[in-house]
């Protein structure tokens, strides 16, 4: 057997291959992938294993930071079963989603533009709050109703959510500089 | 039935055979170099029992060279020709170091890197740095009395990847085998942790003579995870100096000074901001080579008023380094200081404010750093015992991007990413019939391209013509362990692959660094071919036993032509390595690693099911 790279994060990861997830048996299970295969277990090694060592490493980081987020693991979920929810390969969104969007999305151009700090601060305490209530649906959707096009729909949501969050993030650092 | 030494990746089979491991902290201000003896680590003297090592080198009309105490007591007569704080400018254009104009240097501004015209000659940043390697190099063999196996050298964690580069080339140059680039803040870390068998989330805050480093770690059962790190990697107690320095003259009221007068002050102005730490005032008396007289008294306070903006310079990066570990200050458990310039009352007094507590000063901030490496580079020489498990996941401080149209970043691997990591993404022509495409690598987190560290331009030629759009060109990131980057492109639609691997334009060619090291080793007395020569036999020997070890452990694996095969080459590699050919070793070095490809990948295979079973490789009977 050689090094099998179509291995699912699930399984690498000794998980069950589902949306809701131990945080701590996740952490554990990246320590314990780490202590066997981080470049540092493998400095004083041939070249070959060094190699080996960090594409292996590589791959358990990639699938501890997929898995560790609610987004990116519910995306992954997705892909698994065959579900593409990259936005621009997908059906029309829901206008009611459209609209949302263009008001969030100015509400954090006027902010940054006058360059309040609070209202931005402001905006991402309540943007965190509307993604753990979009995030709630998840759960069921994946684990229990499988219905991915549901899901996808709400990855999707969770993205944009995602995406404005970082936004003000950047605006922020920016102010602050 | 004979008993075998087994021995899991990272642990020595033969608890006899000691690897030499050094840490070095290549400061700013003071270089040290520490190693693990009897299984603790400690700092390694020079002949007059001094460990510290000012890291200034002098070079000499005559062609010798200085480093140390030696030089430094030349600074102020021979200004020119004795560099002090060159890490300032390891990795740097001119127009990214400040104060250039009260430095006493020659500078050269060429391409990529700042150089200094010297009476010796132009020097390279990388190789200044490496004669202060050089001489902690052969302290250590002196000490140790061996050759060393390799060194962990440790960075600020906010070093960019070129003046990561940099410090690998120097070490290179230095003749040291490069173990790992360490972070400081992270060394530091090891160190206090080990030491104090903590657990819980850190700060680590690094203020040293040139840079600032604030990292933010989780210690839990020997894991020791990076979760952020932010700082300023031209922020130190060099500015300190500088303020105080500015004071000085503006006070004293006294004409432009000389280079050499300068150089005086600025001595006076480090003396009285380091006497300040313990006393309440200092006098500053200095006659200049003018004929005029500096007298001036200087007070604790006067001091933090005069230096208040640059201690709040330092809030920034702990503000920016909490939020993106998604923390408050109230949630730290504790924050260590580290380096030099931490001693200054007025910093401790900001740090014990914004976090509401009182900073960890229980250990030598001076030391702390190397005394870490030195730990580290021990587990990875091969020296690891039973109870040092413990695990580094560090992480890469500053976003790698690709410049795209309009001259914005594209943010492809974001900083805090927890190392090695690897991201690809892809691009298209967008002119038809199009055969090439340039790309340009920067690091940073601003929007502009021109606001962030160019790395590296490149051009993926050979593209088939093809309708604009319908090429599809793969650039992948590579970061390794030591938080360096490799960048290739592919095209990937038609099958017809091209790529290119850049080395970051910061670093130096392979030419240089042959041009140097050929230099540097003439003016060592060295004989660069017995160096090549024993290099490689140290490497041929390295690799046989450690592919007779992993026989010995898993040599069930393979199959008895596999088996055999691996033999012959063993043999072969011996026979070589008994030889005078550097070249011949090498290549049996290669063909070992050839013959031994498929078995290290099963190996590896094997020691991630039994992590993935919850058990260690030495609890399965063998």
């Amino acid at each position: 057997m050689s090094i099998d790279l179509t291995q699912d994060y699930f399984t690498l990861f000794g998980l069950p291959r589902q949306y809701a997830v131990d945080d701590a048996a996740l952490e554990a299970a990246w320590h314990e992938l780490q202590s066997q295969v981080h470049p540092d277990r493998y400095a004083h090694l041939p070249d070959v294993d060094k190699r080996l060592s960090m594409q292996w490493a590589t791959r358990v980081n990639e699938g501890f930071r997929t898995l560790k987020k609610p987004v990116s693991r519910a995306q992954y979920l997705l892909e698994l079963a065959g579900v593409d929810t990259a936005l621009e390969t997908n059906t029309v969104m829901s206008p009611e989603f459209l609209m949302e969007q263009m008001e969030w999305r100015e509400a954090v151009e006027e902010a940054r533009a006058a360059g309040e700090v609070e209202e931005l601060e402001q905006l991402h305490h309540r943007l965190q709050l509307h993604a753990r209530e979009v995030r709630s649906g998840l759960a069921q959707q994946l684990d229990e109703a499988h219905d991915y096009t549901a899901a996808a729909d709400t990855v999707r949501r969770l993205m944009f959510i995602d995406k404005l969050q970082h936004e003000i993030d950047e605006a922020l650092l920016a102010l602050e500089e | 039935m004979a008993l075998l030494q087994i021995a899991e990746p990272g642990m020595s089979a033969e608890p006899h055979k000691h690897r030499l491991a050094v840490g070095i902290d290549l400061g700013t201000t003071n270089s040290l170099v520490a190693t693990v003896r009897n299984g603790i680590a400690v700092c390694l003297a020079d002949e007059t029992g001094r460990t510290m090592l000012p890291s200034v080198v002098r070079y000499r009309a005559d062609s010798s060279i200085e480093v140390g105490h030696k030089a430094m007591a030349a600074q102020a007569t021979d200004a020119k020709n004795t560099i002090v704080s060159v890490k300032r400018f390891m990795g740097r254009g001119l127009k990214d170091v400040a104060h250039v104009e009260t430095m006493p240097y020659d500078f050269e501004d060429s391409p990529g890197m700042v150089r200094l015209r010297t009476v010796q000659g132009v020097k390279s940043p990388v190789e200044v740095s490496a004669e202060i390697l050089r001489t902690l190099r052969k302290r250590a063999e002196a000490s140790l009395g061996g050759e060393l196996v390799g060194a962990v050298i440790t960075v600020p964690a906010y070093f960019d990847d070129a003046q990561r580069q940099a410090t690998k080339d120097a070490a290179r140059l230095a003749g040291l085998p490069v173990l790992r680039l360490l972070n400081e803040p992270t060394a530091a870390a090891v160190a206090y942790g080990l030491d104090n068998a903590a657990e819980g989330v850190y700060a680590v805050y690094d203020l040293g003579g040139g840079t600032f480093d604030l990292s933010i770690l989780k210690l839990s059962r020997g894991v020791f995870e990076v979760l952020s790190t932010n700082g300023d990697a031209a922020l130190g107690g060099d500015d300190f100096d500088h303020r105080l320095f500015c004071w000085i003259l503006d006070r004293a009221g006294v004409a432009p000074p000389s280079l050499e007068d300068a150089r005086r002050l600025q001595m006076k102005a480090r003396e009285a901001k380091e006497l300040l730490s313990v006393c309440e005032e200092a006098t500053i008396h200095v006659h200049l080579g003018s004929g005029e007289e500096v007298d001036l008294v200087v007070t604790r306070d006067e001091f933090a008023d005069m230096t208040r903006h640059l201690v709040q310079k330092t809030l920034g990066p702990v503000r920016k380094a909490l939020r993106d570990a998604g923390l408050a200050a109230d949630e730290i458990k504790g924050v260590v200081m580290v380096g030099g310039a931490t001693r200054m009352p007025h910093i401790q007094h900001a740090v014990a404010e914004f976090f509401g507590q009182e900073p960890l000063t229980n250990l030598d901030p001076d030391k702390v750093v190397a005394l870490g490496a030195a730990m580290q580079a021990n587990v990875l020489a091969g020296n690891r015992r039973d109870e040092d498990d413990w695990l580094l996941l560090d992480v890469i401080p500053l976003s790698l991007g690709l410049e795209t149209m309009g001259g914005l970043t594209e943010k492809v691997i974001p900083r805090n990413s927890t190392l090695p990591i690897a991201r690809a993404q892809e691009f298209t022509t967008f002119k038809d019939g199009q055969t090439a495409m340039a790309f340009h690598v920067v690091q940073g987190e601003r929007e502009l391209v021109s606001d962030c560290r160019s790395l590296a331009r490149f051009e993926l030629r050979g593209i088939p013509p093809m309708v604009a759009g319908a090429a599809r060109i793969r650039v992948s990131f590579q970061v390794d362990a030591d938080g360096l980057l490799s960048v290739s492109a592919r095209e990937m639609s038609s099958g017809v692959e091209a790529s290119v691997l850049v080395k970051p334009s910061y670093g130096l060619t392979d030419d240089e660094i042959a041009g140097m090291l050929k230099s540097g080793v003439d003016h060592a007395g060295d004989d660069m071919m017995a160096r090549a020569l024993r290099e490689q036999q140290v490497e041929g020997e390295r690799v046989i036993e450690a592919t007779e070890q992993a026989i010995a452990k898993d040599g069930a694996l393979l199959s008895a032509e596999e088996r055999a095969a691996i033999e012959q080459s063993i043999a072969t590699l011996r026979e070589l390595c008994r030889g005078k050919d550097h070249r011949a070793i090498k290549s049996g070095i290669e063909a070992l690693a050839r013959a031994t490809d498929g078995f290290a990948a099963r190996r590896m295979d094997n020691s991630i099911r039994s992590a993935l079973a919850g058990h260690k490789v030495d609890e399965f009977e063998v």
